[in-house]
């Protein structure tokens, strides 16, 4: 406890807040000025020794069961046949890479459109209702996409729940399409710029306000700050939150299918639907080699900049918004109701009309229960797995890491059924007595969401300053009493954000879930897809509403903690 | 299992109707899973001809207390089968563990798994997964006794599944738009430039693509792809399955949809007789007229064998076929099963549908190179 106040109170004094480079030229003039020889080891023996071997041991062992999905794929592929390949060589399919890139890049721009503006409303200004913009926005990630396209469908469709509203005061009878690529984009912007949203408002709320006071200080104007120094910092938040966009886009199948959109998943599950593993395998590949390429694009978004700032913790200042409150009120207002109120309504809607129709609700309990220790359990696990990657990608910066961090993401584009046919071929294998248990489920998952932990514990743990670490070890702490007495304490935030994330992403997951679960294991989402898949729509909502209710509380309490820690 | 003939016909008799009758009367507050209120069904175990009573009466009588543990991987969703499956369990007290999915997610899951599968049974939705598992060799020949039960064409021609329940191709029509005389009988006529802009189908859908399957088989690839380009000319809407095109049928978005002839009734349990849709029998004969199976097979490999062919055999005992004519209004197989109300009884349809032995629509890759060829597949 003295060591972590002896920390903070060092982390108060220093300041860092440069770039990489200017950094290192810092850190060369001060040494060649005051500092003392002996600071300069302090930074090679921290993590060094036993704890550093069990880290990357760890680190390893997640590797390597990342590796499994690409592994299996390149066997399948290699099996596949002469006509597969000439279809892979065909000009559509090129073209439908390309589509499917295109919507990508596409969700992802909108997407920073949307969240950008509202991290910043909700972080920084006296946004009227601020704290109940502040939970309700991130809450759209907890719609499964196969349920929130439906909904919109339903809902915004040429003859749609909206278009019925109309008929009779308007006369309106068709609405128009909101099929194809609109549709999908539509879809899967609302549905998943929370991810951007919320690394958004974590950087906006950890920057340091002597940035922005400076460049107010030098003559800026508000907008000028906001361009030159504020979007700029926010580089690799939104990169980090635009990586997971991006992907979600790319794996997605439940929307684009629903909104007749052709992207290359499609192409995959159609291949899967001939009963064709090879040929699915190679385009799988495809899919992967993609998200390498993405990968490429965060990393130069991101930059050689490092954000860590051991300055003052003291909340920015606030922004009054005047008059601009209420054009930023109804923006705020339009979101929530397009990307929740909307969904959720159909949703109570579907229930109410079967519930007047006599449909038993059945019980739920089991189901439920399910669910929740399923996607609590793996949380928890994916969570912990994740912290050796982190720690290393963060603190021990070199090509192997980097590759590390490239292997984590670079199977999460994979659609689902990809992914747990691999985990199949490896457990019918070579794994048989662990093969369909609970214990494979959790491994399943952890396979799945395990960069979007990666991704939370780094960007927290980027934003603690190594000189803290530093500073704990030469007061004479080991490596692992630093960890669990500085580090923990301060990316604590970080390990229960992507923990939520991990357990609302497992609270909706389907293809691995009928695939590898315990025979007669059912969950809230098997549920859902039973009876969405045999349009008995009535019988869909409960559940649904279940899996959005359940995931939403610890995204709630999060937002909201947040808020009682930053007022 | 062997067949013996019931020594007191008459209180085996009894004792089928009834479990019919509280198969039927369980079926509505008990499980959540059945799609309908009964009101119409109950009466229909009277009508059962006495005939087929005798046949069968073996399933419910040998009822053994403990009889061990069977798992059936089903491509039919629990909504559809749980229920009967269900039934199954308490009337043999075989324990029954059952792993859900889509057919083709099963299929590449049983592919996958191969010998090391804990399978005993594949329940599958379309001829096409049973054909993958077949070719893998993966099914274990079936006993003449269960086979026989079903036609010889809705059955595999090496003996390795069988037929449990048959699934009409409709064209779902909108009734404000459309009446039933305005519909052709043939199913090419809908290459007409009159229909543009007014059909749904779905090409990544199983029993679609078990259509031009068959429509391959009967009509040729050229012709076959002749129509896919006349259809495709007419622009129709794309949709991912059958319900929603029955859904946007009754909303008016799309006058006609190539469907199963099943999801109208639950649209019309749901919403009520005013839901703006009804199915055209398509009467030409053509490979618009295909009646397709939902059907089974024991995997080779499973260890409870005699619980798979019992389980196989009650699939095709007179309660299960009636709780599939009247609960997910399906056509029972096996004949003397009353259809549900509403629906043209199977030999009727039967007279006018497709002759088509359901392996021959089990060639689900050429079919599907063939709608990518078109561009109707991505």
């Amino acid at each position: 406890m003295l060591v972590r106040r002896a920390a903070m109170g060092l982390r108060r004094a220093s300041t860092f807040p440069f770039s990489g480079r200017q950094r290192e030229q810092h850190m060369s003039r001060a040494e060649a000025n005051h500092i003392p020889a002996s600071w300069r080891s302090l930074r090679l023996p921290r993590l060094e020794g036993w704890p550093s071997l069990a880290l990357w041991a760890a680190a390893a062992a997640c590797a390597a069961v990342l590796l499994l999905p690409t592994v299996y794929l390149v066997i399948r592929a290699f099996t596949a046949s002469d006509a597969a390949l000439q279809t892979l060589l065909r000009p559509r399919t090129w073209e439908t890479v390309a589509r499917t890139a295109g919507l990508a890049l596409a969700v992802t721009a909108a997407s920073s459109v949307i969240a950008v503006p509202l991290a910043w409303l909700t972080v920084r200004t006296d946004l009227p209702l601020r704290r109940l913009w502040s939970v309700l926005t991130p809450l759209p990630l907890v719609i499964p996409s196969y349920v929130g396209a439906y909904l919109y469908a339903s809902a915004l469709g040429p003859r749609g729940l909206l278009q019925q509203a109309l008929e009779a005061p308007l006369g309106i009878t068709r609405l128009p399409d909101i099929y194809g690529f609109p549709g999908a984009l539509f879809t899967l912007t609302l549905l998943s710029y929370p991810y951007i949203l919320l690394s958004a408002r974590a950087a906006l709320q950890r920057m340091d306000p002597a940035l922005e006071e400076a460049s107010r200080g030098l003559g800026s104007g508000a907008w000028g700050t906001f361009l030159r120094v504020t979007l700029p910092h926010l580089r690799p938040a939104l990169g980090a939150g635009g990586l997971l966009v991006a992907l979600y886009a790319l794996r997605d199948f439940g929307a684009v299918a629903i909104m007749r959109y052709d992207t290359f998943t499609r192409v995959i599950y159609t291949q899967y639907r001939s009963f064709d593993r090879s040929q699915a395998a190679l385009f799988a590949l495809i899919l992967i080699g993609l998200t390498l390429v993405l990968l490429m694009l965060e990393a130069r978004l991101r930059g050689r900049a490092r954000y860590d700032h051991s300055a003052a913790t003291r909340p920015p200042a606030q922004v009054a918004l005047g008059p601009w409150r209420w054009p930023a009120l109804l923006f705020c207002g339009l979101v929530v109701l397009l990307s929740l109120a909307l969904p959720a309504g159909v949703l109570v809607y579907w229930l109410v009309r079967g519930l007047l129709a006599g449909e038993a609700l059945g019980s739920l309990g089991e189901i439920t229960l399910n669910s929740v220790s399923a996607a609590a359990i793996s949380a928890l696990a994916t969570t912990l797995a994740a912290l050796p990657v982190a720690v290393l990608v963060v603190r021990r910066a070199s090509g192997l890491t980097r590759a590390l961090e490239r292997l984590v993401y670079s199977a999460y584009a994979l659609p689902g059924i990809a992914v747990a046919l691999a985990l199949v071929f490896f457990g019918v294998n070579y794994a048989l007595p662990l093969y369909q248990t609970f214990a494979m489920l959790i491994l399943a998952y952890g396979v799945l969401f395990l960069p979007q932990a990666v991704g939370a514990l780094r960007a927290a743990l980027l934003q603690v300053h190594p000189s803290l670490e530093e500073s704990a070890r030469s007061l004479g702490r080991t490596p692992l009493q630093v960890f669990v007495t500085i580090t923990a304490p301060l990316i604590r935030p970080g390990f229960t954000a992507g923990a939520a994330l991990v357990f609302l992403t497992a609270m909706k997951e389907l293809p691995a879930t009928l695939i590898l679960a315990p025979i007669g294991f059912q969950t809230l989402a098997t549920a859902v897809w039973s009876a969405v898949s045999e349009a008995f729509f009535a019988r869909a909502a409960a559940p649904a509403l279940l899996i959005v209710l359940l995931s939403s509380v610890p995204m709630a309490l999060i937002t909201l903690r947040e808020h009682r820690d930053r007022p | 299992m062997r067949y013996r003939m019931p020594r007191r016909p008459v209180l085996a008799a009894l004792i089928v109707s009834a479990l019919v009758l509280a198969a039927c009367g369980a079926a509505a507050p008990s499980t959540p899973a059945t799609p309908l209120t009964v009101r119409e069904t109950v009466e229909v175990p009277v009508t059962v001809p006495p005939q087929v009573i005798q046949e069968t009466v073996e399933v419910p009588v040998e009822v053994p207390a403990d009889s061990g543990s069977l798992v059936v991987y089903s491509g039919r969703s629990e909504a559809l089968v749980g229920p009967i499956i269900a039934q199954f369990s308490e009337a043999t007290g075989i324990d029954v563990d059952v792993r859900y999915g889509s057919t083709a997610e099963i299929a590449a899951l049983l592919l996958e798994e191969g010998a090391n599968s804990p399978a005993d049974v594949f329940f599958a939705q379309d001829p096409g997964g049973l054909g993958a598992v077949a070719k893998a060799g993966l099914f274990a020949p079936l006993p003449e006794e269960i086979l026989s039960r079903v036609p010889e064409r809705f059955r595999s021609p090496d003996d390795l599944w069988v037929g449990i329940s048959g699934r009409a191709r409709v064209v779902v029509y909108n009734t404000d738009a459309l009446q039933p005389e305005d519909l052709p009988a043939d199913i090419w006529d809908f290459t007409d430039p009159q229909w543009s802009g007014r059909i749904g189908w779905a090409p990544t859908n199983g029993s679609f693509q078990a259509m031009v399957t068959a429509m391959r088989t009967v009509w040729g690839d050229e012709r076959t792809r002749e129509w896919l380009v006349g259809i495709q000319n007419n622009e129709p809407v794309v949709f991912e399955s059958n319900a929603p095109i029955v859904e946007a049928v009754g909303a008016g978005e799309i006058d006609v949809g190539f469907v199963n002839h099943y999801y109208l009734y639950r649209f019309l349990a749901e919403h009520g007789e005013s839901f703006k849709a009804r199915n055209h029998f398509l009467s030409g004969g053509g490979p618009g007229s295909l009646i397709m199976v939902a059907g089974a097979g024991r995997l080779a490999n499973g260890k409870n064998e005699e619980n798979a062919k019992r389980f196989l055999q009650f699939m095709l005992s007179p309660v299960a076929q009636q709780y599939f004519a009247s609960q997910t209004y399906e056509y029972p197989l096996v004949e003397g099963t009353v259809t549900a109300p509403g629906l043209p009884p199977l030999a009727e349809l039967d007279a006018m549908a497709l002759e088509i032995d359901m392996a021959d629509l089990d060639d689900l890759q050429g079919t599907t190179q063939l709608l990518q060829d078109v561009g109707v597949l991505p």
